[in-house]
């Protein structure tokens, strides 16, 4: 299996996205710089890592959406390539317009880091099968925009489809329904504010986070 | 271009040149400088950048050691941690912008830190803060806290490097100056560490990074100086951060540094291009020649005045091997960085500056770095404190009470509002941080099984009580708190916050905690190998506690034998480690309790603390111990309690076996360390302890979900935990201001 994480300027945990990866499938994923035209055609799972490409300004993850690399990543996508964003990563895939809705502020306007309680609230996506439905993991959570908002058309949808992977415990943000990550209707995209790939370490984390990269891994 | 005015005695003031030092530009000159030649000498002369008058005591510090690749005289301090891995550490004040624009200044001092650690080579893995703040009541106050917090964590979050630690203080003697104390540590390879000499003939000079604006000029004057009512007016001299465009310079500068392009390389930090420029020149002994019209420029018509003095933020200077231009454009092109070729070295030993096709400043640099004034200013001892006895201290009558306060002091109370704000995880390398509210973050080194620890600590009213015992403390209380997590001390970088040198009583304060620091440093061969110093924290003439704040660094060569404060376990023992006589002079009980501030403060004896913290590592080493914290603020209760906090469980300590119970409880002896062992473990571990000539003693129980000691405090560690957690938050909330 060939993993590939995309880098964009002030992409900051693209580093740790890599060692997960490079973890769980015993393999380097494929450093792809944002200005390339292409993602390989031997990529079987796209990350989009977290941090602050561009600095979050404009908007997060506004500015990173119109990256070269985009179309290629939106294009392949459609196609089915299994892609998840993680943090900075679900803000750009939002902007993509690859996963509805938008992170907006935290409710608080603070940023916040913290370890935070998630619910599997749907085990049955290529993304959960390794966890039981309903039972709580922990990941880190670290972003100032992570507050999930849709309109409730969009939002019964996703209830009503299952594509409410994660919800918080205790909403440390104020998205909307709890939501701390979807997936899209063909179910091979994803994104999630946590940081799974920041649970995959008992010295770092704990490993709560191994289950989801390992469900990918299942998937392809 | 406009003819620039004459020299005037009254612009050589507003300069903050004495006329004494006019004197001497003028002797060392053999003419009048034009003012861009005084805006540079005035900058270089600046407290800020000469250290003129503390250079002389610098000098007295133990600054070389074993592991010591280099010490205090370039960007930031390099020691050796084995495997070809080095790393590269410093503290740096930012304090009087951070009190006219908090957010700003607190943000810009975290960049300024970063650049002069990965100016060296090293990339950043963490970053610490020490802060001081004015009395929670204070008007101010909130909104400095806010701003602050936000301006650390908006700049370090974005960079992606993790805040892992810290130390905040609350002190009515901030209420005018508060310190905003930012630390870095970087990891290099030891064969690829770079230095800021400049070297060669007609080597080209580059500047990479953001445009020059207008923002920061005189900013080193300005934190040269007092302040009064009307420092508000100056926000302007404050700088404006992007942390984008460091992030981005950083892995440019990282990826130049894998080639052999760069020569030598400095950021530019307080007086920006004069100071990088002259520095770089200097050190090398070679003179330099900038053409400023190359000088990327964010407004039009900026003068060479103020492009020499602009202090905008994220720019380096560097010295590029001939031949590798092209490789060094391609590199900060592929960052979308700014760079231009401003310049070359020479062989005049001057700074000649070219502007529109004229020489607007030509003048020899040795004056400017190394004969710029070093005074030795006048310095009187601080009054000796009588020393308290517990037995005539008022002893309170409801020690659930005292708990309580004391627990939820601001010193004391839990800063989770603040360090929730951090991101402390990224990097994925962070083993130990402020989460755990333990002695020291502890950092893995990426890729293997060791890791540093890394502490900042400092209490000012130590200090303020006793100069040379309080700067002793400082050092000590770092090298102990390394040592609580198994690691072994290696040296210290330090922020020397002062008020007004000019004062001798302030002189005083200065030179007696230097004294002291030196002879711990000394004592624990444990070395200072970067730092700054920050006087004039003073308004209207009221100067601040005297804070000199350390950071130390220390190695664990093996991530299978740490402890921190968490692992204390149901039905463990409870045994301290050095002698408790019951020392409350300049307490926190006495602070919080009975709203004193006197006596004096807790004596240092280093060879105990050296045999009770060598003592304490063995045993981590050994696997003896489950949990270690080390007792400071608030003594032996305070420990407890946040070792029960940590560990999630109850404790329950024994009473006191003679003198008073305050005194017991809360006293502040040093050298002290609470561990948690198990049964088994208890013997050998006091009966080695004891062989060894240490004092130790079993002083309770871990169990149940109580914290109690026998005939003083008896409450919930439920309960107790929301009073701990909840005074910040109680505090700020509400005041996004």
């Amino acid at each position: 299996m060939q993993t590939a994480v995309i880098v964009f300027p002030a992409s900051n945990c693209d580093r740790d996205a890599a060692m997960a990866l490079e973890k769980v499938t015993g393999k380097a994923p494929k450093m792809i710089w944002h200005r390339d035209s292409e993602i390989p055609s031997d990529v079987d799972f796209v990350c989009i890592p977290g941090g602050f490409s561009y600095g979050d300004y404009l908007r997060s993850g506004a500015m990173a959406s119109c990256s070269p690399i985009v179309a290629d990543l939106v294009e392949k996508a459609n196609k089915g390539l299994a892609v998840a964003g993680f943090c900075n990563g679900f803000q750009i895939l939002t902007e993509t317009g690859l996963l509805p809705g938008a992170l907006m502020r935290n409710k608080n306007l603070k940023f916040v880091c913290r370890p935070e309680r998630l619910v599997v609230n749907n085990a049955n996506t290529r993304y959960t099968s390794q966890y039981e439905a309903k039972s709580i993991v922990t990941y880190p959570v670290a972003h100032h925009d992570g507050s999930y908002f849709a309109d409730d058309a969009v939002l019964n949808k996703l209830e009503k489809e299952g594509r409410i992977v994660f919800r918080y415990a205790d909403n440390p943000n104020g998205s909307l329904r709890d939501i701390a990550g979807i997936v899209n209707e063909a179910g091979n995209v994803f994104g999630m504010m946590p940081h799974p790939e920041r649970a995959v370490d008992e010295l770092h984390g704990g490993t709560d986070g191994l289950g989801l990269f390992k469900s990918i891994i299942e998937s392809i | 271009m406009a003819k620039l005015p004459d020299i005037t005695p009254e612009i050589v003031a507003e300069h903050g040149l004495s006329e004494d030092e006019y004197k001497v530009i003028l002797k060392r000159l053999g003419r009048e400088p034009n003012l861009n030649e005084l805006g540079i000498f005035s900058v270089m002369w600046s407290e800020h950048c000469s250290y003129k008058s503390s250079r002389r005591h610098l000098g007295k510090f133990l600054t070389t050691g074993d592991r010591v690749i280099q010490g205090p005289g370039e960007n930031a301090g390099v020691i050796d941690i084995d495997d070809g891995d080095c790393i590269i550490f410093k503290m740096e004040s930012h304090n009087h912008p951070s009190y006219i624009e908090p957010y700003q200044g607190a943000a810009t001092g975290v960049g300024g830190i970063m650049r002069d650690v990965f100016t060296m080579g090293a990339r950043p893995i963490a970053l610490m803060n020490a802060l001081r703040f004015g009395e929670p009541t204070h008007p101010k106050t909130k909104t400095l806290v806010n701003g602050v917090v936000a301006g650390i964590g908006g700049y370090g979050n974005c960079v992606g490097v993790p805040t892992v630690g810290g130390e905040t203080n609350f002190h009515k003697g901030y209420n005018g100056n508060i310190l905003v104390n930012a630390m870095c540590v970087g990891l290099a390879r030891t064969d690829n560490v770079f230095y800021s000499a400049a070297k060669g003939v007609g080597n080209p000079i580059f500047y990479v990074g953001s445009k020059t604006g207008r923002d920061g000029i005189h900013g080193a004057t300005m934190a040269s100086a007092e302040f009064d009512d009307d420092s508000d007016e100056k926000r302007p001299t404050v700088q404006v951060g992007d942390p984008f465009t460091e992030k981005l310079l950083i892995e440019a500068c990282l990826e130049l540094m894998a080639t052999d392009a760069i020569i030598a390389i400095q950021d530019m930090g307080a007086a920006g291009l004069t100071s990088s420029s002259i520095e770089m020149a200097d050190k090398g002994g070679v003179g330099i020649e900038l053409n400023l019209d190359d000088v990327p420029q964010r407004e039009e018509g900026m003068t060479p005045y103020e492009m020499m003095l602009s202090e905008s933020q994220e720019r380096m200077l560097m010295v590029i091997q001939p031949g590798k231009e092209q490789l060094a454009f391609d590199v900060f092109e592929k960052w979308e960085l700014d760079v231009a070729k401003i310049g070359v070295t020479t062989d005049t030993g001057n700074l000649v500056l070219n502007h529109k096709g004229k020489v607007v400043c030509d003048i020899p640099i040795s004056p400017l770095a190394d004969d710029a004034p070093n005074y030795d200013r006048p310095h009187v001892k601080s009054e000796p404190r009588p020393v308290l006895v517990a037995e005539d201290i008022h002893e309170t009558q409801d020690y659930n009470d005292a708990l309580v306060k004391i627990i939820q002091s601001p010193d004391i109370a839990s800063k989770r509002w603040i360090w929730e704000q951090y991101d402390r995880h990224v990097m994925s390398d962070t083993i130990d941080s402020s989460q755990s509210g333990g002695d020291a973050a502890i950092i893995r080194i990426h890729g293997t099984n060791k890791a540093v620890a890394i502490t900042t600590d400092c209490t000012p009213r130590y200090v303020q009580a006793d100069p040379y015992e309080g700067g002793k403390q400082c050092v000590a209380e770092t090298w102990r708190n390394l040592s609580c997590v198994g690691a072994d001390p290696i040296a210290i970088t330090d922020c020397l916050n002062f008020g007004n040198p000019e004062r001798p009583e302030i002189m005083g304060q200065f030179v007696g905690a230097i004294d002291g620091m030196n002879e711990a440093c000394r004592a624990f061969d444990y070395p200072v190998v970067s730092g700054n110093v920050s006087l004039y924290n003073e308004t209207n003439g009221e100067a601040i506690p005297p804070t000199p704040a350390v950071g130390g660094v220390g190695l664990i060569p093996n991530l299978d034998f740490f402890k921190t404060l968490k692992g204390a376990k149901d039905g463990d023992t409870l045994i301290l480690i050095g002698e408790t006589t019951g020392w409350l002079g300049a307490s926190l009980y006495l602070a919080e309790i009975l709203s004193r501030e006197d006596g004096a403060p807790p004596p240092v004896d280093l060879q105990k603390e050296k045999a009770n913290g060598d003592y304490i590592r063995k045993l981590i080493r050994n696997k003896r111990v489950n949990a270690v914290h080390d007792c400071s603020d608030g003594g032996l209760a305070i420990a407890a309690c946040e070792m029960a906090f940590a560990s999630n469980i109850g404790v329950s300590l024994q009473a006191a076996p003679d003198g008073p119970t305050h005194g017991w409880l809360f006293g502040e002896e040093q050298a002290r360390y609470l561990v948690s062992v198990e049964k088994n473990s208890v013997n050998p571990v006091v009966s080695t302890a004891l062989a060894k000539g240490l004092f130790a003693q079993v002083v309770g129980t871990v169990g149940g979900d109580r914290i109690q000691a026998a005939g003083a405090f008896d409450v919930t560690l439920a309960g107790l935990r929301q009073k701990h957690e909840e005074w910040l938050p109680n505090l700020l909330n509400g005041t996004d201001t």
